[in-house]
């Protein structure tokens, strides 16, 4: 018996050595940690339990069968983050580069099945070569059998997506199609098609790190959602993001203890917005000032600086933000914003994370490259993302709220439950020079008859009133008692039921 | 008495003496121009008068403005705080015709002093101690040798017309003012075309010390002790202290007689200073009067008790002087540091904007102010006082028009390491953010060995940060309280987390006893024993530090007691740690689990990029346009781009020869501090 047990020891040292001291050394030496190091900081400790251990390939060809590593180059399994349970898969770069075969792929489906049926997030660890080219067509439909998975799980887990080195070809598309992706700057890169591949159809000469690293991704593309230091901060932060999110659709967002007033006055508020309707301010001192304990943790941070979303807690539960920034093109919408913030409306809106919409937005921006880009379609996809979420929506306009925009900022016409006003709001179709170009056309030539009439606009239209009045704001509020305010609200918000008509699914514009 | 007062000026110093009037019973006039409509001294007074648009030569320094704005009060006097109108003699004479008191001396006293020669021939006149020269021609290198022998060594030998350092020599004998006479004359007949010289003494290790004096109208004259303000950065005073750590008695007593002796000899009545030179033999020499309040008036205050805006209000009323020489005791010390809004990592860059954070220590009240029953406010009572002079608030915001002066920090203390000891826990305290500020720089003042042993000159800044103010390293024994003041916070805060819903019944996370703190690339492993009352927290490498404090996730500032010292620490999360900024350092502090610091040790240190070759946008702002392209040579001082910030167009210059590379940004393009616009080969 002794002997079996020790067997038992034996075996599972050498899987937990994955490709070998040399290639973890090899790993190390590449300023990335291997896959279970990188599971070891990722849960709480100990809390780790492995599946299919000694799962190995069945590839007879190329030589293949005189090697087979138990794990076959991915590590899977279940564990915790703060007492709450994640399933993680995390890939071996030592084992066959990390490349996904037919098992490599069976072990991934494996807990992403148990994640959905139980009713927690999914971690995905990506460090591979792409596909094990030894096993051919088997490798791809592998790839599909996790495709096909990251869609049945979308919306019913949250799906978070570790890109920690290679991750090419075919191989993306399983983060893409996952909630949230985070790189680590210079040790991580996707993309579909390589440097090599695009010198030979494009001329066009490119580093992998251009192409498709941490930076390029976070701040160009927009695929990545965040870019972090290095490993471990990166598994620190993502730790920190779970706390943020429910483990299921089945459950309300988390809530813990938290240690701030409800009622917090800041009476700096009072101040923020500038005197100057054409001065910008930093609308992420307004998320910070009333987030529970200042702490935000934002979403695409270096994308379309013009919306900031991101989660706070109020009242210890999570609440998704959504801000207009008047510090980067005057907050205005855009092709870029308007999908980073749709799509992050959807997912909270997936998840019963209510929404918190802070309002300044001067309109959609103008131009041919946004109409050539489809704005059009774009921005109705914010505003269909809105239109459609049930959760809780409570609505702040702090200063400008023009046009089709301020249709589509979470406005009371799409169902937000609480619409408030600062009394620096101005709820109007456009700003008083252009209304008072149009409407006083026959004027145009007599500055001081212009001047009059747009004294006379911004006396009649540049607050938020007229809005009051009709009951599309439900109250004009002081800026210092915002927290108090929204807090309030969405604790009167909890128990909210609304749901949409019946429908296959809805046909959002993509 | 006077019933209602207008104060011509603004910030601190105009709240300043809204305190002293309301205390006083006096209603208070504040005027304030477009910039300042939501500013402090404007919520202040009793009534307020606009007086024009934001730059002072179009509002706070306009006579006809102040004037009219007086008529339209019925103010029966004015204090004109200092800088703006408080020495334009012509701004008295415009009150003296209106029939309006003016808190502040007689307009001859101002014409008097405001001329460096005037005075300085008053000052002769009147038996005050001059630097001693000869200002006559001086034929041959003989006769300066004379001159030289006369005044004594070592002497500076100048040409009439020099200037920046040109046909200037320091001689300390014969030999060298021989020499120094001939080649300042070649160098002066050279540079300027006119090789007139002149000698004066050189004044070995130099400090700046002043005497305030109270005079009234009635010819009563007292001095209040000196002031030392030696530490200044291009002759801006930045720290002050009462009494000066250089002077005794003898000495003190003799400036303050001819200090006083001078303000008589001009028929002075009001506070005023009289500024020295006092050379590393305890020689003193008149520089200049000052005939206004001053900036750092309040260090004086809190040894002597006297307020001195009251005393100006009751002088300019008329009452003769209730104190006598005799009255004025000083009791303990008072150092002030003035916090400005300039970056001292960017050179001191004056820095504008919005005080998104902006949180003074709590005032203390002790010593003669207190006692004497002219502290300000009700602050609570204490063994060492704080008091913060400042014309700002949370969401207020730091003009471009005016002084970058955020507030003027000062302690008392029985002792002088009492008040600094006091200046540094009320620096640790003071929470001022969305700005750059140099408290970290005065921080570091409070603990350099020079300014605590009180061994400074007027060159300190200059020789102890020949290249600026990089940051402050903390001593190991003060890195330790700080691992050991993270551990118990981070353990707080991993505690917290393990609290959130939706856990597994039975699995909870167990917060561990053994961290590894890092600070700046340097680790403590450490083991946490907590108990209600604290936690002990033991260094793997000896030694135990106990810790307590009251700290929760989310407090900016954490109060805390390392084995029994207080500990303030100012707490912002970075990822994956803290930021802790403590004593004019910035530290960013990682506590790993063992494991954690295991595998973080394998982590590649990533060093920042070399910014040498870069233009980074110094402030957040918007291209509007780039002056050069891909390829250009560019050369020192040429123009790059212009960056708008603020409604203010800054142009950003080569800051040495080089070859354009890159240009990351064009015009209409919005930046982030530190983005880099373009890079050089």
């Amino acid at each position: 018996m002794k002997d079996i047990l020790s067997e038992l020891e034996d075996r599972r040292a050498t899987a937990r050595l994955g490709g070998g001291e040399r290639r973890i050394e090899a790993q190390h030496g590449r300023g990335k940690l291997t896959a279970r190091e990188r599971i070891d900081l990722l849960l709480d400790e100990a809390s780790f339990e492995e599946f299919d251990m000694f799962v190995a390939h069945r590839c007879v060809d190329f030589g293949m069968e005189k090697q087979r590593p138990a794990g076959d180059g991915v590590v899977t399994g279940w564990g915790t983050i703060n007492g709450r349970m994640v399933y993680v898969f995390s890939q071996d770069f030592t084992v066959f580069g990390g490349s996904l075969s037919e098992t490599h792929a069976q072990k991934i489906c494996k807990i992403m099945d148990m994640a959905m049926q139980n009713g927690a997030p999914v971690i995905g660890i990506n460090d591979s070569g792409g596909a094990r080219i030894q096993e051919g067509v088997a490798s791809l439909a592998g790839y599909a059998e996790v495709f096909q998975r990251n869609i049945m799980a979308s919306g019913v887990v949250p799906q978070i997506s570790l890109v920690m080195g290679p991750c090419a070809g075919g191989a993306v598309y399983s983060p893409a199609m996952t909630d949230f992706i985070f790189m680590v700057k210079d040790s991580s890169y996707m993309f579909v098609t390589g440097p090599d591949v695009v010198k030979t159809v494009t001329n066009e000469v490119v580093t992998a790190e251009e192409l498709g690293g941490a930076i390029t991704h976070t701040k160009k593309s927009s695929v990545a959602d965040g870019a972090f230091e290095n490993d471990v901060e990166a598994l620190a932060e993502v730790r920190r993001l779970v706390d943020f999110l429910p483990l299921s659709n089945r459950e309300k967002p988390p809530v813990r203890p938290f240690f701030d007033e409800a009622k917090r006055v800041e009476n700096s508020l009072d101040t923020l917005v500038p005197e100057n309707p054409n001065t910008p301010y930093d609308m992420k001192e307004l998320i910070v000032k009333l987030a529970d304990e200042g702490d935000f943790y934002e979403i695409q941070e270096d994308y379309a600086k013009n919306i900031i979303t991101g989660f706070v807690r109020l009242e210890g539960q999570t609440v998704g933000v959504v801000a207009n920034q008047p510090m980067v093109l005057a907050g205005c919408l855009d092709i870029d914003s308007s999908r980073k913030a749709a799509r992050f409306v959807r997912f909270c809106d997936a998840f019963e994370i209510p929404i918190l919409t802070l309002v300044d937005v001067p309109g959609f921006l103008p131009g041919t490259s946004q109409e050539y880009g489809g704005v059009i379609k774009h921005g109705a996809k914010l505003l269909f993302a809105y239109g459609e979420a049930t959760v809780p929506k409570v609505t702040v306009i702090t200063r400008k709220a023009y046009g089709g925009a301020y249709d589509v900022m979470a406005s009371k016409h799409l169902r937000g439950d609480f619409n408030y006003a600062w009394p620096t709001a101005e709820i109007a179709v456009m700003g008083a020079k252009g209304a008072v170009e149009i409407i006083h056309r026959a004027d145009l030539g007599d500055a001081d008859k212009i001047a009059a009439h747009t004294a006379e606009y911004e006396e009649r239209f540049a607050n938020p009133f007229v809005a009051a009045e009709k009951g599309f704001i439900d109250e004009v509020i002081f800026p210092h008692n915002t927290r108090m305010r929204v807090c309030r609200a969405f604790a009167s918000l909890r128990n909210k039921k609304l749901q949409n008509p019946w429908k296959k699914h809805d046909n959002i514009p993509l | 008495m006077f019933d209602k007062i207008l104060i011509a000026n603004r910030g601190e110093i105009a709240c300043r003496v809204i305190k002293t009037a309301r205390k006083m019973g006096i209603k208070t006039v504040a005027i304030y121009s477009d910039a300042d409509k939501k500013a402090l001294h404007v919520e202040m007074a009793d009534e307020v008068v606009h007086i024009g648009p934001p730059p002072a030569n179009q509002s706070y320094i306009v006579i006809d403005k102040v004037m009219s704005a007086i008529k339209e009060t019925g103010a029966q006097a004015v204090h004109p705080g200092y800088g703006f109108l408080s020495e334009n003699a012509k701004f008295a004479e415009a009150l003296e015709a209106a029939e309006v008191a003016f808190i502040g001396p007689p307009k001859g006293a101002i014409e008097a002093m405001g001329d460096k020669i005037t005075s300085k021939k008053i000052a002769q006149d009147a038996d005050v101690s001059t630097v001693p020269g000869y200002m006559g021609l001086i034929e041959n290198a003989e006769e300066a040798v004379k001159i030289s022998n006369q005044i004594g060594y070592p002497v500076m030998i100048k040409a009439s017309a020099g200037g920046g350092g040109k046909g200037m020599r320091i001689a300390w004998d014969d030999t060298e003012a021989r020499e120094g006479f001939q080649s300042s004359k070649n160098e002066a007949a050279n540079s300027f075309g006119d090789d007139r010289i002149f000698i004066e003494k050189f004044v070995t290790q130099p400090r700046h010390i002043e005497i305030q004096v109270l005079c009234d109208a009635h010819g009563n004259g007292i001095y209040l002790g000196e002031r030392e303000c030696s530490i200044q950065r291009r002759n801006q005073k930045v720290v002050e202290e009462a009494p000066s750590p250089f002077l005794d008695e003898a000495t003190r007593k003799a400036m303050g007689e001819q200090a006083v002796a001078l303000a008589k000899a001009v028929g002075y009545a009001s506070a005023g200073t009289v500024e020295f030179i006092v050379d590393g033999d305890k020689n003193f020499y008149f520089l200049e009067m000052n005939t206004r309040l001053q900036v750092e008036h309040p260090v004086t205050e809190l040894i002597t008790g006297v307020d001195l805006v009251e005393q100006m209000i009751r002088i300019a009323a008329g009452e003769p002087l209730s104190i006598t020489q005799d009255d004025v005791k000083l009791t303990g010390w008072a150092i002030e540091n003035r916090l400005y809004a300039e970056d001292p990592y960017r050179n001191f860059l004056p820095s504008i904007g919005r005080l998104t954070r902006y949180r003074p220590p709590a005032e203390v009240a002790a010593g003669p102010m207190h006692e004497g029953g002219t502290w300000h406010g009700d602050a609570p009572v204490g063994e060492t006082a704080v008091r913060n002079d400042t014309g700002v608030y949370e969401g207020g915001e730091i003009s471009m028009y005016y002084d970058p002066m955020i507030a003027k920090l000062c302690t008392w203390g029985l002792t002088r390491d009492a008040a600094i000891e006091a200046m540094r826990v009320a620096l640790d305290s003071f929470e001022v953010e969305g700005i750059g500020h140099n408290l970290p720089f005065v921080a570091a003042v409070m603990d350099h060995p020079k300014f605590i042993s009180g061994d400074m000159t007027t060159a300190f800044i200059a020789e102890e940060y020949p290249d600026g103010f990089e940051g402050v390293t903390l001593p190991e024994t003060d890195l330790r309280g700080v691992a050991a003041a993270c551990t118990a916070m981070h353990r707080v805060s991993e505690i917290r987390r393990t609290q959130v819903s939706g856990r597994m019944d039975n699995h909870a996370r167990r917060v561990g006893d053994n961290w590894v703190v890092n600070i700046q690339g340097e680790s403590w492993p450490v083991t946490i024993a907590a108990d209600p009352a604290g936690s002990t927290v033991s260094f793997e490498d000896g030694g135990t530090l106990r810790v307590s404090s009251d700290w929760t996730p989310g407090d900016q500032l954490a109060h805390l007691q390392v084995n029994c010292v207080p500990l303030v620490l100012k707490v912002d999360k970075i990822p994956g740690g803290f930021r802790i900024r403590s004593r004019g350092a910035d530290l960013k502090v990682h506590v790993y689990s063992p494991r954690q610091a295991e595998l973080a040790a394998l982590m590649p240190e990533k060093l920042p990029p070399d910014t040498s070759k870069m233009l980074l946008c110094p402030m957040p702002g918007l291209i509007v346009k780039v002056d050069v392209e891909v390829g250009d040579e560019v050369q020192e001082g040429q123009a790059l781009c212009t960056v708008e910030a603020m409604k203010m167009e800054n142009i950003l210059r080569a800051e040495r020869k080089g070859i354009v590379s890159k240009i990351n940004a064009g015009a209409g393009d919005s930046l982030a501090v530190d983005d880099v616009i373009m890079e050089f080969e």
